[in-house]
């Protein structure tokens, strides 16, 4: 049997960083998108899926102007880039044109700013530390560091009504207190990251910073720290392995060396703290799912897929290097392209009941983690997480829900899932 | 049943690895190695299958 329930809907969001205030009124999903707007961020499943029946291809002279495509076909097709109309070398939609330390195709933060042919050369020196193998002797550090975290959370619940934050408390530490160990960072720079992750992702253009405060000044401090103490062989952390690692018979470029680190720092935080929280919005909101995912374990595996598919949290962008034809509509040079996979994952061409939850789903050929050359390079790392997470999560508390769903606050732009989400746990 | 495995458009997404850890492997860079190369038993014919429907690159296919 299959259980299967709608997705749901928040109902309560801001605009991340800026605190909600200043992005116009949208004229038409059609014609002035806007990925940044709170309407966006509190309606996206069922804007795409009303786009892709009347306009598969929706415009907007927001930010210079962009596409937002939303058939699984077409997003496929421009991951796929075969004819090379589309560049990589920004992949956060900004108003700024980018200052870049390095030129295309390395671009700020290789391998996901990079073009082929140097892409795939930049990518294979980071494969081996993010194969499946490899990430997962991290689960005995990840499984203790849930536990310990859910300790801190379930004394804070008992002292108050049951109630914590399972985004704030629990699933934005993941993530970091992970990627932390893997560089070899400080556990205790979780904050510092995610102002990094503010200032890139979310919003790009506040003030001018201070030099200190900048990535550059504080992963440059790092690098030259681990310059200056070199490990035994096969005893290093990822830092270590880049400052090892050669490119065309050369040591990486210290703006390559940085750019990836900051790469490996925001692409795998937000990104995996919002789908781990997506799972936990869905469970508090379906007692039965909970169950099945709690007394089945076979189950599991599917619903993680699952939970990837229908809460992917990703939305790349492009931006068109060459004039051409989409779906009948013409593509500029210069043009940003939302790459929206969470669309491509609810596309019925693609998925039976794509706008269905369903726990066992067994056809799933979703591109959560995006499709094509630049496919997420920390797949297995993220899968590992969440599986980790809600694991750990539905050990230790047994029946949970939102203490209001108006409460609930998600994130807008580019990457989607709960950044506040109060609940009530029932031991 | 054979399996057809496209290592050209394997994109490491480890999925049948993981669906299927019988019929596939995985190298040191994550992407697919097939080790199920001859006759496919029957007891794993539903195994096979879900690696193809859920292989987001269409990288495997079965061949009789
Ligand atoms: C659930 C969590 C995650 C999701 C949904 C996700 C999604 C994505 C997507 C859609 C892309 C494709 C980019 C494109 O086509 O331009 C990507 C690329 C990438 N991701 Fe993730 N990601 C997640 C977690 C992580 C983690 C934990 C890391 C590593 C620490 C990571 C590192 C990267 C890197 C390095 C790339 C660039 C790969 C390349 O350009 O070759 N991601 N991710
Ligand atoms: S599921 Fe497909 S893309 Fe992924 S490793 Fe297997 S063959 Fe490769």
């Amino acid at each position: 049997m299959t259980d299967t329930t709608e997705t749901p809907t928040p109902k309560r969001t801001q605009q991340a960083g800026s605190g909600g205030e200043g992005v116009r009124p949208i004229d038409s999903w059609e014609t002035d998108f806007d990925h940044t707007h709170p309407d966006y961020a509190a309606n996206a499943p069922q804007i795409w899926d009303e786009l892709r029946d009347t306009c598969p291809v929706a415009r907007s002279e927001r930010f210079g102007g962009m596409w937002l495509p939303t058939r699984h076909e077409d997003i496929a097709a421009i991951a796929a880039n075969e004819n090379g109309w589309y560049t990589s070398h920004e992949v956060v939609v900004n108003q700024y044109s980018a200052d870049d330390v390095m030129p295309p195709p390395i671009g700020g933060a290789p391998p996901i700013t990079s073009d082929p042919p140097f892409h795939v050369d930049a990518r294979r020196l980071l494969l081996a530390p993010f194969a499946p193998k490899k990430v997962n002797e991290l689960v005995p550090f990840a499984t203790d560091f849930c536990h310990s975290l859910l300790d801190s959370a379930l004394a804070k619940a008992a002292d108050s009504d049951g109630v914590f934050d399972a985004a704030l408390d629990y699933t934005q530490a993941i993530p970091v207190r992970v990627i932390a160990e893997m560089l070899g960072l400080p556990a205790e720079d979780g904050d510092i990251f995610r102002t990094f992750i503010h200032h890139i992702v979310e919003n790009p253009i506040e003030r001018e910073l201070e030099e200190e405060e900048t990535a550059e000044y504080y992963l440059d401090r790092h690098i030259a720290e681990h310059a200056a103490n070199p490990k035994p062989a096969g005893e290093g952390d990822l830092i270590d392995h880049l400052l090892g690692v050669e490119l065309y018979g050369e040591k990486l470029a210290p703006e390559h060396v940085r750019g990836t680190i900051l790469l490996l720092i925001v692409a795998g935080i937000d990104t995996t703290w919002s789908s781990i929280g997506s799972a936990l919005w869905h469970f508090a909101q379906n007692p039965d799912d909970l169950k099945r995912f709690r007394d089945e374990p076979e189950v599991r595996p599917f619903a993680i897929e699952e939970f990837l598919r229908a809460y992917a949290p990703v939305t790349m962008a492009r931006r068109v290097a060459e004039d051409h034809e989409l779906a009948g509509c013409p593509m500029k040079a210069g043009d940003w392209m939302l790459l929206p996979f969470p669309a491509a994952n609810r596309d019925p061409d693609m998925f039976e009941d794509a706008d269905k939850f369903i726990i066992d789903r067994q056809k799933n050929r979703h591109g959560a983690f995006g499709l094509g050359i630049h496919r997420c390079l920390g797949s297995n790392l993220a899968r590992m997480e969440l599986t980790v997470a809600l694991d750990v999560f539905v050990e230790r508390v047994n029946e949970f829900e939102l203490v209001d769903p108006a409460s609930v606050r998600f994130s807008t732009g580019q990457i989607r899932g709960p950044r506040e989400l109060p609940i009530r746990v029932h031991s | 049943m054979k399996i057809n495995y496209n290592r050209e458009l394997c994109q490491g997404h480890n999925r049948c690895y993981m669906l299927a850890p019988e019929l596939f492997d995985v190298d040191d860079e994550g992407y697919a190695v097939l080790t199920a190369t001859g006759e496919i038993p029957p007891e794993l014919h539903d195994k096979a299958r879900l690696c193809v429907d859920n292989c987001p690159e269409y990288a495997i296919e079965l061949v009789d």
